[in-house]
């Protein structure tokens, strides 16, 4: 019990850390994924043949590997004396991108044949159809995996905490070396994540509801 | 709607021309973004022979050998406690005595809500402390640290999983075993568990490559598996007076995703020919994200069955 409030300012931190990884990645991931799921439906195969690679690739590497990969082989090619915080975002929404991709595809494969027939045969092209046909009406079925995908991502960026950036993780691993009750630890710095995951869950709930059409 | 091509018209001659122009245009900002991280890796002398010889060197062979193993140990231990943590969780999940039902209910809700690196990182240190009552010497802390938390966590998953799979087997098949005058235990052993694995199959290997993914976790608290082995490689190689994070990294980065890849594509054949039969329960779909609280969101997806409540 004592070692919350003793330690509230960093557990506050902590907090407000995860918070901002979170966001940050999670955004660079929406923005991604979708733009790549674009990339595997469209008529240009080098395009497709990229989404595919990029999707295959990055589900089937280890997050930590993506860390020790944007720590140490960015800064080789890009970034240099970029912070902890800017590089975790890229390994994690990279990550991240390519399950939100997935989400998305599934999704645009949930929306009936003749919506894309229909927009075709009033003369649009492929990115009008994509972009005022399909994906509003995919964006119903992809609220849910999404929501999970971001829950995840949450959970994820405790490794992070591991790459030098002040998050929830980082403050556990700092209280358990000063020698603190590692049950009251894990069950507060437990608490911080769940406050978040299920902020993001009410939240996706609640854009079901509005954004829900009963079929 | 297979394949994506409802999304645009059969290519005219016009569109053809613009499709090759925009394909031409695709390859080369594709080729050109390579060409670049080429090149600047190669000015930093990345990509110099002398740097990449290091894995002629027989103690570096060894190195990557030792952890390939080391991770293939941790994630054989980890897939087979938490395959039999999560068929246990399930059943207590779906017991009729509700202390049972609730405490099992928790664990999964608990576990599945932390951050395994969390879990990993408080049973490390909890290992650390009583290392001298437990006997571990070495890296036993470590390693007990790395299993424990990856079958809780993949444990809860899945239970989930297979709790799915479970409620999705027809009612009708419980009935009928009841009717034949079978125990609770038999009709859960015998007719509904099979079934239940049969159709989560490809669900349930999607999870142990998530497993295997998160071995590498044990990096963080120090384990020596293959990452760990890496970074240390690399810090310790100096090649021209640099590091070699470059070349192991790229290296390593290829085993991860072959190894993963290896077992996915276990998981996308049995899916397949699962949907060739025609008995039994549909067969889950396996490329679905399967992250990690996701498993749910597979799960409901099988048709043919009341899809498990989750909340």
């Amino acid at each position: 019990m004592n070692v919350l409030l003793d330690y509230l300012p960093e557990f506050r931190d902590g907090f407000l850390g995860t918070l901002a990884i979170t966001a940050s990645s999670g955004l660079l991931a929406l923005v991604l994924g979708v733009l790549i799921a674009g990339f595997r439906v469209s008529p240009i195969p080098p395009l497709r043949a990229f989404g595919t690679g990029w999707v295959t690739v990055l589900r089937n590497t280890p997050l930590t590997l993506l860390f020790l990969v944007a720590f140490f082989v960015v800064p080789q090619i890009l970034f240099q004396g970029a912070s902890p915080f800017v590089l975790a975002t890229l390994a994690l929404g990279f990550y991240t991108s390519s399950f939100v991709c997935e989400a998305v595809r599934s999704g645009i494969n949930t929306v009936p044949l003749g919506q894309a027939e229909a927009a075709r045969s009033i003369g649009m092209t492929f990115t009008q159809t994509l972009r005022l046909i399909v994906l509003p009406q995919a964006t119903r079925t992809v609220l849910a995996p999404l929501s999970s995908i971001l829950i995840a991502l949450t959970k994820n960026s405790a490794i992070a905490g591991a790459f030098s950036f002040a998050e929830l993780f980082s403050v556990s691993k700092l209280l358990n070396d000063k020698g603190y009750t590692v049950a009251w630890i894990f069950l507060w710095t437990a608490l911080g994540y769940l406050v978040i995951t299920f902020s993001i869950s009410g939240l996706f709930r609640l854009l079901e509801r509005r954004m829900g059409v009963a079929r | 709607m297979s394949g994506a091509s409802v999304l645009y018209d059969v290519p005219g001659r016009k569109a053809k021309a613009r499709n090759r122009v925009y394909t031409v245009l695709g390859s080369l900002a594709l080729l050109g973004l390579l060409a670049f991280a080429f090149l600047r890796l190669n000015s930093r002398g990345q990509l110099d022979p002398e740097v990449w010889n290091i894995f002629n060197n027989a103690g570096v062979r060894t190195g990557i050998r030792d952890g390939v193993l080391t991770t293939l140990q941790v994630f054989a231990v980890a897939a087979v406690l938490s395959l039999a943590l999560g068929a246990l969780l399930a059943v207590a999940r779906l017991s009729v005595h509700k202390p049972v039902s609730w405490l099992a209910t928790s664990f999964i809700e608990l576990f599945r809500a932390v951050p395994l690196l969390i879990t990993i990182y408080a049973v490390w240190v909890t290992l650390l402390a009583n290392r001298d009552s437990l006997g571990l010497g070495g890296s036993g802390p470590q390693f007990w640290a790395l299993v424990i938390g990856l079958t809780v966590y993949n444990g809860a998953v899945q239970a989930e999983v297979l709790r799915a799979g479970i409620n999705a087997v027809p009612t009708g098949q419980r009935e009928a075993a009841y009717a034949l005058g079978m125990s609770k235990t038999q009709v859960m052993v015998t007719v509904l568990i099979p079934q239940a694995v049969r159709a989560m199959l490809p669900t349930i290997i999607s999870q142990l490559v998530v497993t295997l993914k998160d071995t590498s976790l044990g990096y963080i608290i120090t384990f020596e598996e293959l990452l760990f082995t890496a970074r240390q490689m690399s810090t310790n190689i100096i090649v021209n007076g640099n590091d070699t994070y470059v070349p192991v990294i790229i290296v390593t980065g290829s085993i991860y995703v072959g190894m993963c890849l290896a077992l996915s594509s276990l998981a996308n054949w049995i899916e397949r020919r699962g949907r060739r039969t025609r008995t039994g329960i549909a067969v889950a779909s396996a490329g679905e994200p399967v992250t990690a609280a996701d498993a749910m969101e597979v799960a409901e997806a099988v048709p043919g069955g009341p899809a498990a409540k989750q909340d």
